[in-house]
C-alpha cells in the first residue's frame, strides 16, 4: 500500500538543483521524516508536493492520481494538508477563526446562502465553530480561542498551524519543522500531538531538525543531501548508516 | 466580530440614520445627506475588496458610473421600469467586473492599482465620447424613480430610501464576513498561500469579492442618477475613484463601520470646511493626514483601539 508516491522529482532554480531526480513512497498510518542539513531542498519537496512548486520534471501520485502540477487548493480537495517553516498564519483574524479556515472544504461554500445568512450556514458556522475549538484543545491551545491571532506567541502560533491542518481532515499531512524555535518542554508536548494525529489514521511526513523527536517518532526516515536521496530506512537503520554520519549527523553519536 | 456587536452596529447606525433628520434645518442637509449615504454603500462594497480581500480598485467610480448610466438609459431610452433597470444595470456592471476581474485580479499591490485604474480612466473617456448615447460631457438627464406608479421624490423622500438601502447594504456585509465565503476572503488577505493550501480558489475568491464590490457601486449609482435627476461622466471620474478609497482608508479597514463612517466624513467635511473658502482643500488634507498619523488603522478601529486600551488602563 503506498499513499504517495514520488517518482523522479525534480525541480531547479536557475540552474541550481533544490530536487534531484528523488523517488520514495510513503505508506499510510505511519510518521515519515524527512531530515538532512540546511539547504538538503527538504522545504522544497514539501512545496513541490502541496503544489506551491511545479516540478521541473518527474511526478507525484498521490492516492492512486497523479498530482503533478495541480494547484494547492485542488489538493487540499484530495486530502493533502500542511504546516509552513515560517508562519503563514492568518494575522487578520481570531486563533479559532484561522482554525475555521482550515475547515474550509467542508462547509457549505456557495456565494449566495453565506451573503444572506441562511440558516444552514449559521448552523454550519456553529458545528465547524465547536469542532475547531475541540481541534485547539488537542493541539493545547484552547485558551487562546477568542484572542486575535496577531496577539499569539510564537510557539502557541505553531500549535495553531497544526490545529488549522487538521481542521481540513487531511489523509497526509506535512509539517515543516513543527518544533523550530519552541523549548523542550513545548517540543516533547508536539511530540504527543503528532503522536495522536498519526494514531488516529493520519499520515504524518516531517521535516524537522530535533533529531531526538525525529528518532524517538518516526517509522520511516529519508535523509536527503543536496537534493538527492542519501539513504532512507528506520531510525535504527538510518543512524546506523555510515554515509548519512559523515554528511550529516557527525560522529559524535546521539 | 461577534454576531451581537454586529445586529448592535446595525440598530445603531439605524438609530443615527433615523435621528439625524432632527439635526436637518433645511432640504440642502438632506440632500447633501443622500449624497453621502450612497458613497457609503459604495464604500461598504469597496471596503469588501480592500479591508477584507486586502486588494485594491482605483476604478470603482467607474462601476458607480455605469450604474447610473445603465439605469439612466435603459429607463429614458427603453422605459424599463427603474426597479428592474437597477437590477439590470448591476447584473451588467457584475458581469463587465467578471470579464474584467478574472485577468487583472491575478496582479498585486502596485500593479493591481494601475490596472484598475485604467480601468476607471477607460468607462470615464468611453462616457464623455460616446456622446450619442450618453450625451457626452453635456450629460443626461433622468427619469425619477417610481415604484408601482409612486415616484420617490424630493430630498426627504430620498433620505429614507437611502438611509434603508445603507443599513441592507451593512447587513449583508456583515452577513458575508462572518461566513465561509468571508473567512476565505479574509484568509486571502492574511495569507495567500494558506488560504490556497487550506483549499481556497484564492483567484475566485477575488473575482467573487471585485464583482460584489462593483454591484454595491453599480447599485448607489443608479439611485444616484435617479435622485439627482441628471449625470455628467463625471461622475466616474479618477478623481472620484481615488476619494472612495480614500473614504475606506480613513474609516478605517475591514471595518464595515467605517466605511460608512469615512464616506459620511468626506463627504459633509468640505461642506463645514466651505468657511474656510479657499483654505478648504488644504485644511481637508491636513485632518486625513493627521488622522493616518495618529490613527493609522482609520477612524474606527483607531478609536476602538484607543477606547479598549483606556478601558484597561482604568
Amino acid at each position: 500500500m503506498t499513499l504517495l508516491a514520488v517518482d523522479g522529482l525534480s525541480k531547479e532554480f536557475g540552474g541550481v538543483r533544490a530536487v534531484d531526480a528523488l523517488s520514495f513512497t510513503i505508506s499510510p498510518g505511519t510518521i515519515h521524516s524527512i531530515i538532512g542539513p540546511n539547504g538538503a531542498g527538504k522545504t522544497a519537496l514539501f512545496n513541490l508536493i502541496t503544489g506551491l512548486y511545479v516540478p521541473s520534471a518527474g511526478r507525484v501520485v498521490f492516492d492512486d492520481r497523479d498530482i503533478t502540477g495541480k494547484r494547492p487548493y485542488q489538493l487540499a480537495r484530495l486530502g493533502l494538508s500542511r504546516t509552513f517553516q515560517n508562519l503563514q498564519i492568518f494575522l487578520n483574524m481570531t486563533a479559532v477563526e484561522n482554525v475555521m479556515v482550515g475547515h474550509h472544504l467542508h462547509l457549505d461554500r456557495r456565494f449566495l446562502p453565506s451573503l444572506l445568512r441562511l440558516p444552514a450556514v449559521v448552523r454550519g458556522d456553529h458545528r465547524c465553530r465547536r469542532h475547531c475549538l475541540e481541534l485547539m484543545d488537542f493541539v493545547g491551545v484552547g485558551r487562546y480561542a477568542e484572542a486575535e491571532a496577531s496577539s499569539m506567541p510564537y510557539g502557541a502560533l505553531k500549535r495553531l498551524e497544526i490545529a488549522r491542518a487538521l481542521a481540513a481532515k487531511p489523509k497526509l499531512l506535512l509539517l515543516d519543522e513543527p518544533a523550530a524555535g519552541l523549548n523542550a518542554t513545548e517540543s516533547r508536548e508536539i511530540d504527543e500531538v503528532i503522536q495522536k494525529v498519526a494514531a488516529s489514521g493520519v499520515t504524518v511526513v516531517l521535516v524537522e531538525h530535533d533529531m531526538k523527536m525525529v528518532m524517538g517518532i518516526s517509522d520511516h526516515i529519508l535523509v536527503l543531501d543536496s537534493g538527492r536521496k542519501l539513504a532512507e530506512g528506520s531510525p535504527a537503520e538510518v543512524r546506523a548508516n555510515p554515509e548519512v554520519v559523515a554528511a550529516y549527523l557527525g560522529a559524535d553519536g546521539w | 466580530m461577534s454576531r451581537r456587536a454586529h445586529n448592535l452596529g446595525l440598530a445603531g447606525l439605524a438609530l443615527v440614520i433615523a435621528a439625524a433628520p432632527l439635526f436637518f434645518p433645511n432640504s440642502y442637509f438632506y440632500d447633501v445627506a443622500v449624497n453621502a449615504l450612497l458613497l457609503a454603500v459604495v464604500c461598504v462594497g469597496l471596503n469588501l475588496l480592500i479591508g477584507y480581500g486586502g486588494q485594491i480598485s482605483l476604478g470603482h467610480a467607474g462601476f458607480y458610473a455605469l450604474g447610473a448610466y445603465g439605469s439612466a438609459l435603459l429607463t429614458g431610452r427603453l422605459g424599463v421600469p427603474p426597479l428592474a433597470a437597477l437590477v439590470a444595470a448591476a447584473a451588467a456592471v457584475g458581469t463587465i467586473a467578471y470579464l474584467i476581474g478574472r485577468p487583472i485580479l491575478r496582479l498585486k499591490g502596485h500593479t493591481l492599482a494601475m490596472a484598475t485604474l485604467g480601468v476607471g480612466i477607460i468607462i470615464h473617456i468611453v462616457l464623455k465620447t460616446e456622446s450619442g448615447l450618453t450625451g457626452g460631457p453635456d450629460g443626461l438627464a433622468v427619469d425619477p424613480f417610481t415604484v408601482m406608479g409612486v415616484a420617490v421624490t424630493g430630498d426627504r423622500a430620498w433620505y429614507w430610501v437611502a438611509g434603508a438601502v445603507l443599513l441592507a447594504a451593512v447587513r449583508l456585509a456583515g452577513n458575508l464576513t462572518d461566513s465561509p465565503v468571508g473567512r476565505a476572503l479574509r484568509a486571502v488577505h492574511g495569507s495567500e498561500i494558506a488560504a490556497e493550501v487550506m483549499g481556497i480558489d484564492t483567484a475566485r475568491a477575488k473575482v467573487q469579492v471585485f464583482v460584489v464590490s462593483a454591484v454595491f457601486a453599480s447599485v448607489a449609482g443608479s439611485l444616484f442618477a435617479h435622485k439627482s435627476g441628471f449625470i455628467t461622466p463625471d461622475i466616474g471620474s479618477f478623481f472620484r475613484s481615488v476619494e472612495l478609497v480614500t473614504m475606506v482608508v480613513l474609516g478605517g479597514m475591514a471595518s464595515t463601520h467605517g466605511a460608512v463612517v469615512g464616506a459620511v466624513l468626506l463627504t459633509i467635511l468640505p461642506q463645514v470646511l466651505a468657511t474656510f473658502e479657499e483654505y478648504e482643500a488644504m485644511v481637508l488634507g491636513a485632518i486625513m493626514m493627521a488622522t493616518m498619523i495618529f490613527l493609522p488603522k482609520g477612524l474606527v478601529p483607531g478609536i476602538r483601539l484607543a477606547a479598549r486600551r483606556w478601558g484597561a488602563v482604568r
